[in-house]
């Protein structure tokens, strides 16, 4: 039976639907404090004292500073520069500095007011022009995280002989991921037993990674527990390892189970969006069309931390010159520091874009790449195992989140698959560092490609395993599937199989020239979008989307659909509605009312076309599709409006504020 | 939710007369609370400054709907759902209807009380314009009596209004004389629900032999408060809508309102399109 390919109903849709599914905040354990985090008002100074005021009873309270930690004061990414708390000197607003534990949440609020920080202020720096230009050094000796450069052919001998040079300064915004379920975690710490952290997160391994260095314990000692998770978008990457090392601390002094969930105030003005960008784009073309040259220059704003700035630099410096054949490239990009609060990755976009009611129409071709970057795969080595029962049900065992994705519903069908059994006889195993191993982060569309391969190669591993010990004839029903389990596993004990990843043959990347494949496949897509732009109000509205894709094999249609459908969804509030407002560093428009996403009604029909070309070495012939309905939307949006008005924009978020820049103050 | 809950307190009232003498005994120390559509998003955010509140989202004194030859009067407590029920306010005061319809969502329009819009004085609400270019008039009560203000000139300042600490809006009165009139509203928000506004315009006007007799403007959001722009109608009335009368009432407009910048939007933006409204709704006259 078929199950590739085909709607099957979502494995934990059941108990969405109703009320079941058991979030972090409707956990509670016994004995539980609720605990809180104390953050810098100012973006860059030095504490000086700290001080507990007002009528509270603060020997109530279990409160922890950076004295209080075991083992290192940092969050272990990819640097060690971001500490968990400020000790001295803060970088950015809103930055931790105490922590606050209570069994009373409302007096933990009232707490939480009452403690006085004292801060000398120092300079700060807001801009990339700023930090580029080295105004006050904030990071390092030059506030460069990261830097990279791609040379292809002779760029600097194509603009002689060029018939056209165009070029352009193009500028995306910050955007809030906007995930339903704000972040939020339970830990229970000591000494004796370790750290568990069950939370609601993209990445259990990197949780487990930072938490090990934090508390200075062996990986034993170390469990995390993904449970339910109400969206990620990139926003619960790396963030959930602060949070989850908060609450952890909070544990280890007081002894007991400590939750936190931040309220959406607190998770929008703290926690990581989507970086800035400044790009210049010169480009060489002859009178017959062709693309003789590119020169590129592109900078990210990373916020006061590295985190995983190096990560998102790689994909947009990979990405920069779109799904175009030139023979002479040249990218420089760079990834810099100011003092605001951290960027972390989100859902990746490029945009390389090229009567009162005026209406036009535009569109994109571009593609993105599937899996980690560069050599990324190969030093991540993904494993992910799948295990029989003595019943015949194949459970898969992977660190692969579902965040309502589709991770569950895919893994299940991938392995019914290959194996040929019912897709009701497969489980996927919740991911819990203690059980499972490390399948890799669930980001950078990799986890249907990359470990939905590594599934179908474990599950095979099962059926040799059977065939081998000559208990599976070829041709098997589900219920030889199931005698043969039952007699291996009299005989020999467990049945598990594990599959670790390896890069398919002649795909090769060298770190040091960033040259050759930066990844092992990519998703192509043409997308159109047609607008209507009201000159009396200067506002846009898209009016009707078609998304084109080229993905592989597509496993889910509804899935694979809401995937674009969503993703595009974003994208038209990234690039008209969603404008995060900053004030020294800080984003002041943290709460829904202020920060204007689409609603319903804003967003057209989006018509979705898959054309399915098999990809060799992904699992059923699928590729990713995750990120990249993020990419295509500004770049055609803006060109409509370009068609509509005449009017060329470079920047995103459009708002009709700017808009009305653009078209001249022109009047209906 | 951020505020310390213990610190509050939210006491029923059994009566107008209860509320009302609470009120007096203790004047400024408790306020009303009745649909808690914009207190309760304070209060969740811990900016909620005042603690001691009477409950008066019960009192049958405030409810209903009454229409008489004359008027039709709302009692405080109408919602956003009641007003867009009423066939009365659907014929003869559509913009009333309107303005309820594109404020909060459908549980905000449950909630949420006339009222309590007039009584949170924001320069942004959604009905106000459409009030004042109605000619509502308030009735306020209080343990000494009760008496009428017209509701334009009603809001003093941000935030101020000609009410007393003591006193509760029990009803708004609106004059049926508007169903002859041509209406126009337009909220601009930028998303098509769940917004609040940058520009809210409400007007009526009667045009006779394309001349405009009768005018009546409002705006919110660009000033202190809601505002009728009566030098704007002036310069309107009667004349006839061309170029040159546009062009006019661009330019008085622009004296007459004092738009800022915000995190919502900027001064220019609201200027140029309070004077792009206006334009749209003159040239739909011809």
């Amino acid at each position: 039976m078929q199950t590739i390919g085909r709607p099957v109903p979502r494995k934990e849709g059941r108990d969405k639907v109703t009320g079941q599914a058991r979030y972090v905040d409707d956990l509670i354990f016994p004995e539980m404090l609720y605990g809180a985090t104390v953050r810098s008002a100012v973006a860059r100074g030095r504490i000086k004292k700290i001080s507990f005021e007002g009528n509270i009873p603060w020997d109530e309270f279990t409160i922890v500073t950076a004295k209080d930690i075991p083992g290192e004061n940092c969050v272990a990414l990819i640097l060690l520069d971001q500490p968990y708390l400020a000790d001295e000197f803060i970088n950015h607003p809103e930055e931790p500095i105490l922590l606050l534990a209570h069994p009373d949440k409302h007096l933990l609020e009232e707490a939480r007011r009452n403690v006085q920080l004292e801060i000398e202020p120092l300079p700060a720096i807001f801009t990339l022009e700023d930090s580029l230009n080295r105004k006050e050094i904030i990071w390092g000796e030059d506030n460069l995280f990261k830097s990279y450069k791609v040379e292809k052919g002779n760029v600097d001998e194509v603009w002689q002989s060029a018939d056209f040079i165009i070029e352009g300064e193009y500028e995306t915004g910050a955007q809030e991921q906007l995930y339903i379920e704000n972040n939020g975690v339970i830990a229970i710490a000591s000494p004796e037993d370790g750290v568990t952290v069950w939370g609601s997160m993209q990445c259990p391994y990197y949780v487990h990674k930072a938490l090990l260095k934090l508390f200075g314990l062996p990986e034993d000692k170390i469990r995390v527990v993904q449970v339910e998770t109400g969206g990620g978008f990139g926003g619960k990457e790396e963030y959930p390892s602060m949070i989850a090392g908060h609450a952890a601390l909070l544990s280890w002094k007081s002894g007991r189970p400590v939750k936190i969930v931040y309220d959406r105030a607190e998770d929008m003005a703290s926690t990581t969006k989507r970086h800035p960008s400044w790009t210049k784009h010169r480009t060489a073309v002859s009178r017959d069309g062709k693309l003789l040259g590119m020169e590129i220059d592109f900078v990210i704003d990373g916020g006061a931390y590295a985190t995983l700035s190096a990560v998102v630099l790689s994909r947009g410096t990979i990405h920069a010159a779109g799904p175009y054949s030139c023979p002479n490239v040249r990218i420089k990009s760079r990834a810099v520091a100011t003092n605001a609060p951290p960027h972390g990755e989100e859902r990746f976009a490029e945009s390389n874009k090229t009567s009162r009611q005026k209406k036009g129409m535009g569109f994109a071709s571009f593609m993105h790449g599937a899996g980690f970057t560069g050599s990324g795969e190969k030093y991540l080595e993904s494993v992910v195992g799948a295990e029989a029962t003595a019943d015949g049900r194949v459970r898969i065992l992977a660190a692969s989140t579902e965040i309502g994705q589709g991770t569950n519903t895919i893994f299940a069908q991938i392995a019914a698959e290959a194996l040929r059994l019912d897709y009701d006889s497969i489980e996927v195993a919740k991911p819990d560092t203690g059980a499972v191993p490390n399948s890799g982060p669930t980001v950078a569309s990799r986890t249907c490609m990359i470990v939905g391969k590594l599934v179908e190669s474990a599950v095979l591993g099962l059926k040799q395993t059977l065939s081998g010990s000559g208990l599976l004839k070829e041709n098997y029903t589900q219920e030889d599937f199931r005698q043969a389990c039952r007699s291996y596993i009299e005989q020999h004990g467990a049945l598990k199989s594990y599959s670790k990843y390896k890069a398919p043959p002649g795909i090769n990347w060298d770190d040091e020239k960033y040259e050759g494949d930066a990844y092992g496949a990519y998703a192509w897509a043409v997308y159109v979008a047609e607008v209507t732009i009201d000159t009396v109000t200067y506002e846009a509205r898209v009016d009707d989307f078609v998304a084109v894709q080229e993905v592989g094999k597509v496993i889910h249609p509804i899935l694979a659909a809401g995937q674009i459908e969503g993703g595009v969804a974003q994208a038209i509030g990234y690039t008209l509605f969603e404008n995060v407002v900053w004030k020294d560093g800080r984003m002041i428009n943290n709460q829904m009312t202020n920060y204007i996403i689409p609603t319903a009604a804003d967003i057209p029909p989006i018509r979705v076309f898959f054309e399915e070309n098999p990809y060799a070495y992904g699992p059923a012939g699928a590729k990713g599709i995750g990120e990249l309905p993020m990419d295509g939307a500004a770049p055609a949006i803006l060109n409509a409006i370009e068609n509509a008005t005449g009017a060329s924009i470079n920047h995103i978020p459009l708002m009709p504020e700017s808009l009305i820049e653009a078209l001249g103050g022109e009047s209906g | 939710m951020r505020a310390y809950l213990p610190e509050y307190e939210l006491k029923p009232a059994a009566s107008l007369t209860e509320a009302l003498t609470l009120l007096s005994d203790e004047p400024g120390v408790w306020k009303p609370f009745a649909g808690g559509t914009d207190l309760m998003v304070l209060f969740e955010a811990g900016k909620l400054l005042h603690k001691k509140f009477v409950n008066i989202w019960n009192l049958p004194e405030l409810r209903g709907i009454e229409v008489t030859p004359e008027f039709v009067t709302l009692g405080a407590l109408t919602t956003y759902t009641d007003v867009q029920a009423n066939e009365v306010l659907q014929q003869e005061f559509p913009m009333l209807c309107q303005a309820a319809s594109e404020t909060g969502g459908l549980a905000i329009q449950n909630r949420g009380t006339l009222g309590g819009n007039i009584a949170n004085a924001s320069p942004a609400g959604d009905s106000p314009p459409a009030l004042l270019v109605y000619d509502a008039e308030l009735e306020l009560v209080s343990t000494q009596g009760s008496r009428f203000v017209p509701y334009n000139g009603f809001h003093t300042g941000y935030k101020q209004m000609r009410m007393r600490e003591d006193e509760l809006i029990k009803s708004i009165h609106l004059p049926r004389v508007s169903k002859p009139l041509l209406h126009y509203y337009r909220k601009v928000g930028t998303r098509k629900a769940q917004a609040i506004s940058k520009i809210c315009f409400a007007a009526v006007t009667q045009v006779d032999a394309s001349e405009i007799k009768e005018i009546r403007i409002a705006l919110g959001s660009v000033a202190p408060t809601v505002i009728r722009c009566s030098r704007t109608e002036d310069v309107l009335r009667n004349r006839k809508v061309n170029a040159e009368t546009i062009s006019a009432a661009r330019l008085e407009l622009a004296r007459e309102i004092s738009p800022i910048d915000d995190i919502r939007s900027t001064a220019r933006y609201r200027l140029r399109v309070a004077q792009n409204v206006l334009e749209d709704f003159l040239t739909s006259l011809n």
